[in-house]
């Protein structure tokens, strides 16, 4: 399978793929490491009359330790934020879960970045960030500035971010020693989740976020706030699905995805209390 | 627009369209057809093949993409006549039946050892989890990468 023909430019910083983006509208799309979009338009099922490379800014790439948060460049690679130090101490959950994306070869391209871009409901790392209330730090033609995990999320594959903005850093708030627990129910090593759960506990402080259980990533409150207020582990994973509107397609009904996704929340809460 | 790319030890410069895939670059445009097409979506890992030392699924990366790399394919890995480790233990362990996953599986599997040079068994099954084997003859290619780490 081959994309349609489109036309190809190489961005060497930020400020020329804003300004390229700007300058070729809305037919143009950024390419990080193009394992979302490249299949997409393999299948033509995007058809952009533009790519603006920005897979070469290398200065978007690092995992760097700013005090209460890590930041993370938005083009550091799946397999950089998995082996990463920093990330091992700090933000175990998203290394853990950066290693279940895909398998070597797609990490080996991939990019953070573009994951959350995307914004795919079924992908690992927007609903382990929004578990994690992380920060997404954005470019655009008037500046940057920085969009809340939880308002970034708009619609299946819909952002909150403009034509003509570029996803540039992620800032994640450091775990302080919190439980943690990525649960991922898949058919084969490298699927996508057919329900995946993100899970952070500290005392009755809990963050949870589910991967496939709806249009967009989504953060369970209800699960957080039960735990909160002392329910027990199983009482609080009845509730996983309290937010969620999950799709019946071939791999799995509804139903089967709201109980999976109980199951599978109860798991990562105690995992993430030991 | 020009490529210049690495392939093998060789370099090459050719005029490709934006669209064109590496994997279709390194079959059609160069003639180096030991690097298999699969399922064509990043799913099966037959296309498998070294971009800058790293394993990387060929079919779903622009030769733009590549452009100024150094890219090894199966047929870059015999020095002289003699095989690769990898390639004599795959021989030496029958890790292969009809073949077809075989060259994407030799080039995930040396990536792998790369990076972790002594794997355990599960890791090496974790390790292979973007290749399949339409024979399912997953036994012999983990006991051949078994073979292969121990032998170095």
């Amino acid at each position: 399978m081959i994309p349609a023909a489109f036309d190809y430019k190489r961005a060497s910083s930020a400020a020329e793929a804003i300004s390229l983006i700007t300058q070729h509208g809305s037919d143009a799309k950024f390419l990080a490491g193009g394992h979302s979009l490249l299949p997409l338009m393999k299948l033509r099922l995007a058809q952009p009359s533009m790519l603006i490379d920005i897979g070469r800014i290398k200065d978007l790439s690092y995992i760097k330790d700013a005090g209460n948060h890590i930041v993370i460049g938005a083009l550091t690679r799946h397999m950089d934020v998995e082996t990463s130090k920093v990330l091992r101490e700090h933000v175990p959950l998203l290394a853990d879960a950066a290693g279940h994306v895909g398998d070597a070869q797609v990490r080996h391209r991939g990019t953070i970045g573009g994951s959350i871009a995307h914004a795919d409901p079924a992908s690992d790392l927007p609903a382990t960030t929004l578990a994690l209330g992380a920060t997404y730090v954005v470019q655009g033609p008037r500046g940057q500035r920085e969009i809340a995990a939880t308002d970034f999320y708009k619609g299946f594959l819909e952002s909150a971010l403009a034509e003509d903005e570029m996803l540039i850093e992620i800032r994640v708030p450091k775990m302080q020693g919190a439980g943690w627990s990525f649960q991922k129910f898949n058919r084969r090593a490298q699927d996508w989740a057919i329900v995946g759960v993100a899970a952070w506990r500290r005392k009755d402080e809990a963050g949870v976020a589910l991967v496939n259980m709806g249009s967009t990533p989504i953060l369970a409150t209800s699960v957080a706030s039960a735990i909160a207020n002392g329910a027990s582990i199983s009482d609080a994973a009845a509730m996983a699905s309290n937010e969620a509107d999950p799709q019946t397609d071939l791999n799995a009904s509804t139903d089967y995805r709201k109980h999976l996704a109980s199951v599978l929340v109860r798991r990562a809460l105690e995992a993430a209390s030991k | 627009m020009k490529v210049s790319i690495t392939v093998n030890g060789k370099d090459y410069e050719n005029d490709v369209e934006p669209r064109t895939l590496l994997v279709y670059y390194i079959r059609e445009t160069l003639g180096l057809t030991g690097t298999n097409i699969g399922c064509d979506t990043s799913s099966c890992g037959a296309c498998t093949l070294h971009l800058n030392g790293e394993a990387v699924k060929s079919c779903t990366i622009l030769a733009v993409q590549a452009d100024g790399a150094t890219v090894t394919t199966i047929e870059g890995l015999a020095k002289d006549g003699v095989m690769h480790p990898m390639q004599t233990a795959f021989m030496e362990n029958h890790g292969l039946q009809c073949g077809y996953c075989t060259p994407g599986m030799v080039m995930a599997a040396i990536g792998l050892l790369n990076e972790n040079p002594k794997p355990t068994e599960d890791e090496v099954r974790m390790g292979l989890e973007g290749n399949l084997c339409r024979c399912t003859g997953y036994h012999n290619i983990v006991k051949s990468i078994l073979a292969a780490a121990s032998a170095t």
